[in-house]
């Protein structure tokens, strides 16, 4: 059997949360389980870019399987990847070491706990992404729940329990549908493998309600309108670390369910419910952007940006054209990076003046032009301008919206009016201007940890905007295939009617 | 290597070494160094022009693949042809020279190798807007000089009304970027493709082709042309999208003459000329085109009149040559379009920078009402402005003559209602064109100093390194127009320069207009000056009975016709105020209070909870159930 790769990125995460997890800590021992953790999940960045070198990116079949039977003949543990999965994997492993990094500063007390919760969220993202069975799906994407609902109520700031309950709830109440669903799946196929219901289908009258409840599941995880009120209060009051998890990473395992199961699974009921998520997608888009400008706390105003930035891809994954999906895909990358990033950089800033308020800064590029010149970066990013990897997202999902109605590609396109207008709205009021605290002109730059970290980050935003290449050419032929299964279960059951 | 490779990327070069790596370098070498790459990329580029119309030089090179998904492919590529080999000299030159000047004009500020960075990245961006073979790459280019123009209008930074003015010529600059945006959804939508030359070819098999939308019915090539008019409207600050120009002017004034006047602003010119192939087939569009271009040349020519400040009447005036610009697109007469924008980048960027000259002189002073009487003590200056104003109001034998009149005579020849009224427009806005010019040099150059702030004696005229640049420039606004009439819109032009670069489905008249016609522009704005002269100089009371008598019509004029607070009433403050609504009433009040805080009894046990959470028995369940499922999953997976 070949080396299972799969199964180390999961386990190697969690092995080391478990060695810190019992390491006796005493508060000199703090750095070393840091660059414990750090070296972890590092090593799993690495393995996952060495997974994608492996990776065949011309073909659609699962690679890299591995099989085994837990309860006889009901739950499998089965994961594979493909080219819709894999880049998410590589995102989660890059991302957790820098918030891994970031946690020096932000982090002030039971470091040891706070890393455990990241690594084991990592190697449960990583599940979810590769999961191919249905039942360890669920797993994963609860088990999620868990650390992130830990690090806004241990960690967060002082609403915190307010704000890990209601981010409890919302998605508490998406997944008990899901599970539902789940069981009735199984109760109708007699199995919970994906690639058997890929070959096999789901009987068209079932697919209605079990869309639905999927839907209620990822909507609330997305999150789309109007279930995305747990999200501002969620970043607001999580961690630099955690916001950076959530925007960048858990927000995304709802996108990739979509595609995964909703149109893989119940193409019939996807092409239904088309009109319900291009609503909801556009009302994401225009509706948020319009809340985002008016919000007076920096990581309020990203996190509505983050609604309007995933109602996009909704959007482009219901297009089920090349483009569209390909963009979402793209969209979701890029937006794990820029979202992490500028959560990132509000954490910077929050460090040294301990307030999230616009309205108390102003003026900063005079005592940190470091910050501003890569802040800037990012902010344009989010505005998705030609050239960093913003755009090409938007726009692919724009071209393929395009294809289904003129009317719906156009009132996105205001989105990215209201984009700018937000984006640059904030960056001006924190970074321009006279300086008008006295606070502000003690603010250090940039030290060498932050510019590492941010840094990291401008390079891909950056690289890929001008050359998207090594991301498109993975995911072309497994959503080429998945598109092409996707019109034959809609024509198939055309034919049958 | 290819020239066009150096061309393009040595700005580029510029820039990144000057943003980065500035400091170690210093602000002068900074500097030299930017304006060196620019001047090399210069050359270059008149070399690659001469090879162009002595050789009919083409080239496409592809650089490498930006994005390719599905059947949607761009390349990052340079295409040179008689079109762009035009744009690549004016661009390249003005901003040689501008760079030059601002090494004088920028002394006294701290942070010059930035502003030298955003010069130079500016110009990559404009020259690859102008060398893309594809939809896509313009696309780049074109936000991208938006940004330059974002970064350098905000240049001062502490300045709040210089943030302003960036923020809004950039949201401005996309919602007609909005317009254009959909324009190249729509090409790809119906041809599959973004590139020009495939787009062109296939628009001929396509003009019948109609789309529904909300019910109605659109011919596509229509909608096309129009879509994409949209964004050159935002660019080139055509009416209703023209409020972030006159703003613009908060940034320092090289920008002002780079940006605002000879390249960039052009950019929406250049691609309705690019895309000739398409407009062509596209009456109704050249007919919008046309009535746009004439509305903003009058609109902003009258809005001119009445400023005080001395860059934004040349903000203005820079409008509404941009309108004869594209009336004479609208008319059909694109090379005509290209010749006015060629001879117009040379003395709108003399005026600018002659204008700079004055206001450094002045130390920052813009009102010319605190202006005059200086033209013995600003000799360079003054005799420089006043080159500039003969070749904008199109004094016979300077550039402007042979551009403007040539485009009021097209617009005469095309023959149709649209055509006569525009001629008709054109004739009169020339009239205003010539008031207002003079108007300003009379009142910052002549009649009685009246400057309280500043003692006559303290004037200096500027140094060297800002009057050279100003010379070349005026050499050019002197004799770009006699001598490349004929390479630009003789009768053989379009086959011996333009070649397949404009397309025209009929040759252009060759016609001439009645004599009467060709001697009325040139009569009217050599008879303004003397006018002009006793009015604003001579009998100052004049000018301020005209005032007085048609206050309201004054007022409408000197506020710009209210554009801003309408804008500002009819977007603006509604979107803050629904933004606000959706935020404190339907997301706060609705959606919390019946959704997660509507299952209240348990949001209010919270509290109870809360205590134990802190105590740590919540946390310490969640971490084991965390630690459990860790466990078994490792126990499982490892089995």
């Amino acid at each position: 059997m070949d080396f299972p790769f799969l199964s180390s990125l999961i386990l190697l995460p969690l092995i080391g949360a478990l060695f810190i997890f019992f390491s006796k800590s005493k508060s000199n021992t703090y750095l070393t389980i840091k660059y414990l953790a750090l070296f972890v999940s590092f090593a799993n960045f690495i393995l996952s870019l060495y997974l994608w070198y492996l990776f065949d990116p011309s073909t659609a079949e699962f690679q890299f399987l591995e099989e085994r039977s837990w309860i006889k003949s009901f739950i499998n543990y089965k994961v594979g990847i493909d080219g819709i999965s894999i880049l998410f994997i590589i995102l989660t492993a890059f991302i957790t070491p820098l918030c891994i990094v970031s946690v020096n500063s932000t982090v002030k007390y039971r470091l040891k706990d706070f890393l455990v919760a990241i690594l084991v969220m990592e190697s449960l993202m990583i599940g979810v992404f590769c999961s191919l069975d249905l039942v360890i799906f669920y797993l994963f994407f609860e088990g999620g729940l868990i650390p992130m609902f830990l690090i806004i109520g241990i960690w967060g700031g002082e609403r915190r329990v307010y704000s890990a309950f209601k981010f409890f709830l919302y998605t508490l109440l998406g997944s008990v549908l899901m599970l539902v669903a789940i069981i009735s799946i199984y109760w109708f196929t007699g199995s919970t493998d994906i690639t058997y219901l890929y070959d096999f289908g789901i009987d068209e009258k079932y697919q209605y309600l079990l869309w639905l409840a999927f839907f209620s599941s990822f909507a609330v995880k997305t999150p789309m309108w109007p279930v995305h009120t747990w999200l501002p209060d969620a970043h607001v009051e999580a961690p630099t670390a955690g916001s950076v998890l959530l925007a960048a990473i858990l927000l995304k395992m709802a996108g990739y369910g979509f595609i995964r199961f909703s149109v893989g699974l119940f193409p019939v009921a996807s092409e239904y419910f088309i009109p319900l998520i291009y609503i909801l997608s556009l009302i994401a888009i225009i509706y948020t952007s319009l809340v985002a400008l008016m919000q007076e706390d920096m990581k309020k105003l990203i996190a509505y940006s983050s609604v309007a930035h995933m109602g996009f891809v909704t959007l482009g994954i219901f297009t089920f054209t090349q483009q569209g999906l390909e963009g979402s895909i793209f969209q979701m990358i890029s937006h794990g990076l820029v979202s992490a990033a500028l959560f990132l950089s509000v954490g910077v800033i929050y460090e040294r003046m301990h307030t999230r308020l616009i309205d108390n800064y102003g003026g900063l590029v005079s005592v940190m032009p470091k910050y501003s010149i890569v802040l800037m970066v990012f902010t344009l990013g989010a505005v998705g301008l030609p050239g960093t990897s913003g755009f090409i997202g938007e726009f692919l999902i724009l071209i393929g919206a395009f294809k289904k109605s003129f009317l719906v590609a156009a009132i996105a396109s205001i989105g990215v009016i209201l984009s700018a207008a937000y984006m640059l709205w904030l960056y001006k009021r924190v970074v321009f201007g006279e300086i008008k605290k006295d606070e502000i002109k003690k603010m250090s730059d940039l030290n060498r940890a932050e510019i590492f970290i941010l840094t990291v980050l401008v390079l891909p935003i950056i690289f890929f905007g001008f050359y998207p290449e090594p991301l498109l050419n993975t995911t072309e032929i497994s959503i080429e295939n998945l598109i092409e299964m996707y019109k034959t279960n809609i024509n198939s059951n055309l034919v049958e009617k | 290597m290819e020239f066009e490779y150096l061309i393009i990327f040595l700005p580029l070069v510029g820039a990144i070494i000057s943003g980065f790596f500035g400091k170690f370098l210093g602000s002068r070498n900074s500097e030299i160094l930017t304006s060196l790459f620019v001047t090399i990329s210069s050359i270059f580029s008149f070399l690659i022009f001469y090879k162009v119309f002595n050789d009919g030089y083409i080239n496409n090179l592809d650089i490498f693949t930006w994005i390719n998904s599905g059947s949607f492919n761009v390349n990052w590529s340079i295409k040179i042809d008689a079109l762009s080999s035009v744009m690549l000299v004016v661009v390249t030159l003005v901003s040689s020279i501008v760079h030059i000047y601002s090494i004088g004009y920028m002394s006294h500020d701290p942070h010059k190798q930035r502003f030298m960075s955003y010069l130079s990245l500016f110009t990559f961006s404009m020259l690859m807007l102008v060398t893309s073979d594809n939809f896509l790459q313009l696309f780049f280019g074109w936000e991208g000089v938006g940004l330059c123009s974002y970064f350098l209008i905000g240049f001062w930074f502490k300045k709040e009304s210089a943030n302003a003015a960036a923020i809004k010529a950039f949201v401005v600059n996309r919602v007609g970027d909005f317009g254009f945006a959909l324009g190249i959804f729509l090409i790809f939508y119906l041809f599959g493709t973004v590139n020009y030359a495939e787009v062109f070819e296939l628009i001929p098999q396509s003009l019948d082709v109609n789309l529904t939308f909300l019910g109605l019915s659109f011919n596509a090539i229509n909608l096309i042309c129009i879509l994409l008019f949209i964004g050159a409207m935002g660019k080139s600050a055509q009416i209703f999208l023209h409020t972030w120009l006159p703003d613009a002017m908060e940034g320092p004034t090289p920008v002002s003459a780079l940006i605002h006047a000879a390249t960039m602003v052009t950019a929406g010119v250049f691609l309705v000329v690019r895309c000739s192939p398409i407009y062509e087939y596209s009456p109704l569009a050249l007919n919008i085109i046309t009535i746009v271009g004439m509305s903003t040349a009058f609109f902003a020519a009258t809005v001119a009149l009445a400023q005080d400040d001395i860059k934004k009447i040349i903000a203005y005036s820079t409008c509404s040559q941009l309108g004869y610009m594209f009336f004479a697109a609208g008319v059909g007469a694109y090379n005509v379009a290209m010749f006015h924008l060629f001879t117009h980048a040379f003395f709108k960027a003399l005026l600018f920078l002659g204008s700079g000259s004055v206001i450094h002189s002045f130390k920052d002073e813009q009102n010319i009402n605190l202006m005059g009487g200086v033209w013995k003590k600003l000799p360079y200056s003054w005799i420089l402005m006043v080159i500039g104003t003969l070749a904008l109001t199109g004094f016979p034998f300077l550039s402007g003559f042979y551009s403007k009149d040539a485009i009021i005579e097209f617009a005469y020849l095309r023959g149709n209602t649209v055509g006569y009224f525009a001629a008709g427009i054109g004739v009169f806005t020339a009239l205003l064109t010539s008031i207002y010019s003079w108007r300003l040099m009379f009142k910052t150059f002549h009649g009685n100093y009246n400057n309280k702030k500043l003692n006559i004696s303290s004037l200096h005229e500027s140094p060297m390194v800002m009057i050279i640049p100003l010379i070349i420039l005026a050499i050019g606004a002197i004799f770009s127009g006699f001598l490349f009439k004929d390479l630009f819109i003789g009768i053989e032009s379009s086959s011996n320069f333009w070649k397949n670069s404009i397309f025209f489905l009929e040759p252009l008249s060759q016609d001439h207009p009645p004599s009467w016609f060709i001697f009325l522009t040139p009569i009217l704005v050599i008879l303004s000056i003397p006018a002009a002269y006793y009015i604003f100089v001579k009998n100052i009371k004049i000018t301020n009975e005209i005032v007085n008598g048609n206050l309201p019509l004054y007022n409408f004029l000197k506020n710009k016709w209210y554009f801003d607070e309408l804008y500002d009433y009819l977007f603006v403050n509604p979107s803050k105020k629904i933004g606000l609504y959706f935020w404190k009433k339907i997301d706060l009040r609705f959606i919390d209070r019946f959704g997660p805080d509507g299952i209240s009894n348990l949001i209010k046990n919270i509290s109870l909870f809360a205590v134990k959470f802190q105590n740590g028995f919540i946390y310490h369940y969640a971490f084991i159930m965390l630690l459990g499922f860790s466990a078994l999953l490792t126990f499982l997976i490892l089995r």
